[in-house]
């Protein structure tokens, strides 16, 4: 599909190194697309095809915690919440929640239900959004779509679902024609033009490529149906406005009984295409995908670190929290919040004065990229901007706990879950590992994280509900929405808000003084995964990852996509200014019980 | 920059849109192979639901009933016209707004169907390829693409904080490259067009606002994010006319920007009897009184929020019990006060020198409603027309 290949050789076999020099070579991938955020990525590559080593970069600095400080603490959740607009929801209930931790505030049990059915939401709307809309065409191949048999594909999808959706014969022969019609014009392709179709990595059948294709075209509409439920009580999508410090603002909504059972249709019709046709493709992708070496490749990070998720009762979680070891399921550590650390050796910041988190104040010190070389689009050597692995080269900084990179993430949520042998966990694992003949070691893989993520997404479609049924129950007796609350501006506080959220364990950390916010942080999930090599020259999930990959074209590195795309980067998250090099984050601790304030 | 229009009378305007639109009948197309008209009948609408979503899309933009058909006209030139959009400093808001529009209505459709050449959240092609696109986009439309641009952009020695590609450029030199021979320039959302959270104090990035890193004419989109009709209806307005809408003077379209929150609000006969709610959660919050004493920012905002909803007008904030907090104001993190109090009460102060919101949205406000006296039957367009939705 590419017109710029025909100067070279144009077939995707093997390793095209016809107009290169011999030796490693540089491959540069920026701008990452389909992800939140700006990123790059840069491999060095043997003539082997081999991926020697790797850095991954982010090209953005906003500095949100520093227009925080001063501002009053029930501004501060409305600023964070603009940190992401697709994870428009996580900010802004982290950061509510820690002011309401600092302020020894605790919310009405109806309004923590109400956030819990909106976070629910939340999950049910990321989690297929990015497996079909972002990184669905890692894996599908749509020009591959046409040239599928409908009929037949109808029949197989009922080997993946006992119920499927829009896979009927007639379904898929008008999915076909629309994307023909696409396809057939140079122009036509849009948005999806100039990608890496006809890559030797595709594993999927025509008829398969033309079901999960379908798919795709649903999971646009489904998304907006999800969106709405997160409106319904939150005003708008993204960006939702009705939690304010203290509880929440749609008491209205609440009492209203169309408005909730609107709320309760929709969620039972994205449970319908989470089960039936997120699920089914996952399980389809699990078949042809099992020998795919670029999918199929041990991670080499296994340590996980999960918070506590949804709460569907009085204190009562569907997402576990701890912390998992060098992938030993048989013992889920307690989180020692005293052993994570920070540092920035390789990020754009001053390190060199260390200071205390409460006073910390991270200078941005950009040293930018540096002038070199690397293989260009049609195969052969160009000038470009590259990292200097020597010196700083991201946004991003890197966690560590104990000294150890850690990932975060579904796949840490669902393993914590699983080895703590949660009831609404472990049935639904165990099914699919069934169902795909796969090992749980099989899991620490890229389609082990891509798994885990549906997972979690059906854990929470097929008993959030839970949190709907208490919700009327208690309105029966109890219609407070908020709690009231003072700030004296004569005392300091200190609080968090932590807990799992789509893309991992998020938490906020906030100091005020003098009524306004004298220092705040955010620990983001993306930070964890994708931070650069640390102090001691230990690379975090996202490099480790991509070293060992092999890379058939290098024009067309698709396989490094699929990984980084498997972790749901969220950049613009990621990129938030934290204490320096070897500060505890836990010096914001205030009170040793872990999510003490959703829990009521 | 407030167009020409306001004197002239609609026979000629309908003569000047008709001509537009057999002027862009004239282009080639970039995609021979569907007309939208066959997009709209392959999604199960009618030719009616089609004429309803013309009519209220006309309506919305204060234009008489007898303009439908050519909006309608105008809607089938759509595919004419190549779209670039661009990511600066950002979070993806405002793209993920364009991705909720419709259930799908027509709205919808036509974001699927114009030929959206570079969008980074939803292409597929990466990395070098990306940048082709982009480049070959630029190259191939000269003078004919529309550059949306999305969030704030990095400027003056902090410029390099936003890079964008293998060579590393900035994200000023990129959206200065794009808007060189851009046919109209859209800057959506708040960032973007006035700078937004970023550029909140004390501004760390020197981020700015698109219309300060180029010298042709932005039209400001603002919200945060702003609703899928303005953005859609922004485009409409752009085909049919092929000038820029009529601007206020912070460049907002006045069809969509013209009215405050506050005349448009279905709370503001409890502001009017004085029916407050005084805090979340009490019994005047459950009968929905005005929120004005929690903070609401209504009086000083200008969008029609109130009228077009969000998410296929399934809510907004103030029917959320949350007041408005101003987002499609310039500077509105810095000028709008505490969130849950009234202006008077605010905290800290504001870029205006002491002057304060209050000042300020007076001032320009007063201004703005003077400039927009115009349009009595707009007014009354706007009240016939129905929600559109299906």
């Amino acid at each position: 599909m590419n017109e710029n290949n025909t100067t070279v050789e144009t077939q995707n076999e093997g390793v095209r190194v016809d107009a290169l020099p011999s030796g490693p070579k540089r491959v540069v991938v920026d701008p990452i697309t389909r992800i939140e955020g700006h990123l790059r990525a840069e491999v060095i590559v043997g003539d082997d095809g081999i991926v020697q080593d790797a850095f991954v970069s982010s090209t953005l600095f906003r500095g949100l915690e520093i227009i925080a400080k001063g501002r009053d603490p029930r501004n501060v959740p409305l600023l964070m919440q603009r940190i992401c607009g697709v994870c428009t929801y996580s900010h802004y209930l982290k950061s509510t929640m820690s002011m309401e931790d600092a302020l020894g505030i605790t919310i009405p049990y109806n309004a923590a239900l109400v956030r819990s059915l909106m976070d629910a939401a939340l999950f049910m709307h990321d989690h297929p959004v990015h497996f079909y809309q972002l990184h669905g065409l890692d894996w599908v191949d749509i020009t591959s779509a046409l040239k599928a048999d409908p009929a037949k594909a109808s029949k197989l999808a009922f080997k993946y679902s006992d119920n499927p959706v829009c896979t009927g014969e007639n379904d898929l022969i008008k999915v076909q024609e629309t994307v023909k019609k696409f396809a057939s014009h140079p122009q036509g392709l849009g948005p999806f033009a100039n990608a890496y179709w006809g890559h030797t990595t595709y594993r999927f059948t025509p008829e398969q490529n033309l079901i999960a294709l379908s798919h795709y075209l649903k999971a646009l509409e489904m998304q907006r149906k999800v969106a709405q439920m997160m409106a319904i009580f939150g005003g708008k999508n993204p960006h939702p406005q009705s939690l304010v410090v203290g509880g929440v603002t749609c008491i209205m909504d609440m009492l209203d009984p169309a408005r909730m059972a609107e709320f309760m249709v929709k969620y039972k019709d994205m449970k319908d295409f989470i089960n039936n046709a997120y699920y089914a493709d996952v399980v389809m992708a699990a078949e042809m995908y099992a020998d795919e070496p670029s999918v199929m490749q041990p991670i080499k990070v296994k340590n996980f670190i999960a918070g506590d998720g949804l709460l569907v009762d009085r204190n009562e979680y569907l997402l576990s929290k701890g912390m998992i070891l060098d992938g030993d399921l048989s013992t889920v550590h307690e989180i020692d919040e005293d052993l994570i650390t920070e540092e920035a050796t390789h990020s754009w910041y001053q390190v060199d004065k260390p200071l205390h988190p409460y006073d910390g104040d991270s200078e941005p010190k950009h040293t930018g990229f540096v002038e070199s070389e690397s293989v260009g689009p049609d195969g052969r050597m160009v000038h470009s901007a590259n990292i200097d692995p020597e010196g700083k080269y991201s946004w991003i900084k890197s966690p560590r706990y104990d000294g150890k990179p850690v990932e975060v993430g579904p796949l840490a949520s669902i393993l914590v879950s699983y080895a703590k042998g949660n009831k609404y966990v472990v049935p639904i694992v165990d099914e699919f590992l069934k169902k795909t003949g796969l090992s749980v070691s099989a899991l620490y893989t890229v389609l082990g994280r891509t798994t885990a993520r549906m997972l979690q997404a059906k854990v929470i479609a097929n008993h959030g509900l839970k949190a709907f049924d208490n919700l009327i129950e208690n309105l029966k007796v109890d219609e407070e929405s908020c709690a009231k609350y003072t700030i004296d501006n004569d005392k300091e506080y200190k609080g968090r808000g932590i807990g799992e959220v789509p893309r991992g364990m998020l938490s906020h950390w906030t100091r005020i003084k003098n009524g306004v916010v004298s220092n705040y942080q955010a620990t983001v999930p993306s930070t964890w995964n994708a931070g650069p090599i640390d102090a001691n020259g230990i690379k975090g999930p996202y490099e480790t990852n991509l070293i060992g990959l092999k890379i058939a074209d290098l024009s067309q590195p698709l396989e490094i996509i699929r990984v980084v795309h498997s972790f749901d980067p969220c950049i613009a998250c990621a990129v938030q200014v934290m204490d320096v090099r070897g500060n505890k984050i836990s010096e914001y601790k205030v009170d040793p019980i872990y999510g003490g304030v959703c829990s009521v | 920059m407030n167009v020409h229009q306001k004197n002239t009378s609609y026979d000629t305007l309908y003569k000047t849109f008709e001509e537009r639109i057999d002027q862009l009948k004239r282009l080639p197309r970039l995609k021979e192979e569907s007309s939208i008209e066959a997009v709209i009948e392959e999604n199960g609408f009618s030719r009616r639901d089609f004429m309803k979503w013309a009519g209220a899309t006309t309506a919305m933009l204060s234009l008489p009933a007898n303009f439908t058909p050519l909006m309608a006209e105008a809607v089938k030139v759509a595919d004419r016209l190549p779209i670039i959009w661009l990511h600066m400093a950002e979070c993806t808001g405002c793209t993920e707004s364009l991705l909720r529009s419709a259930n799908p209505t027509i709205d919808s459709l036509i974001f699927n169907y114009i030929s959206l050449e570079y969008q980074e959240t939803i292409m597929t092609a990466v990395g070098w390829q990306a940048e082709q696109n982009l480049e070959n986009t630029i190259e191939k439309y000269k003078g004919r693409y529309i550059l949306m641009v999305e969030g704030g952009i990095p400027n003056g020695d902090t410029e390099y904080n936003l890079t964008v590609g293998p060579h590393g450029k900035s994200g000023k030199k990129i959206s200065q490259h794009a808007a060189k021979d851009a046919a109209a320039i859209f800057a959506i959302g708040t960032c973007s067009a006035f700078g937004g959270v970023q550029a909140a104090a004390p501004n760390p990035t020197n981020a700015v606002a698109l219309s300060e890193v180029t010298n042709k004419t932005v039209i400001n989109v603002p919200g945060c994010p702003p609703s899928e009709k303005n953005i859609v209806g922004t485009l409409m307005h752009y085909l049919l006319y092929g000038t820029l809408p009529a601007l206020d003077v912070f460049n907002r379209p006045k069809w969509a920007y013209r009215l405050r929150i506050h005349d448009l609000c279905e709370r503001r006969g409890r502001f009017d009897a004085g029916e407050f709610v005084e805090h979340f959660g009490d019994e005047g919050a459950k009968d929905g009184y005005c929120l004005y004493k929690v903070g609401c920012k209504g009086p000083y905002t200008f969008n029609n929020c109130g009228k077009q909803k969000f998410n296929q007008g399934t809510s907004w904030p103030i029917q959320a019990g949350f007041g408005c907090i101003g987002c499609s104001e310039p500077n509105f993190w810095d000028t709008m006060g505490t969130v849950n109090e009234p202006l008077r009460d605010r905290l800290y102060h504001t870029v205006f020198g002491g002057l304060g919101a209050d000042a300020t949205a007076d001032r320009i406000g007063i201004g703005l409603l003077t400039a927009t006296a115009v349009g009595i039957a707009a007014h009354a367009a706007i009240a016939a027309v129905k929600n559109p939705k299906e």
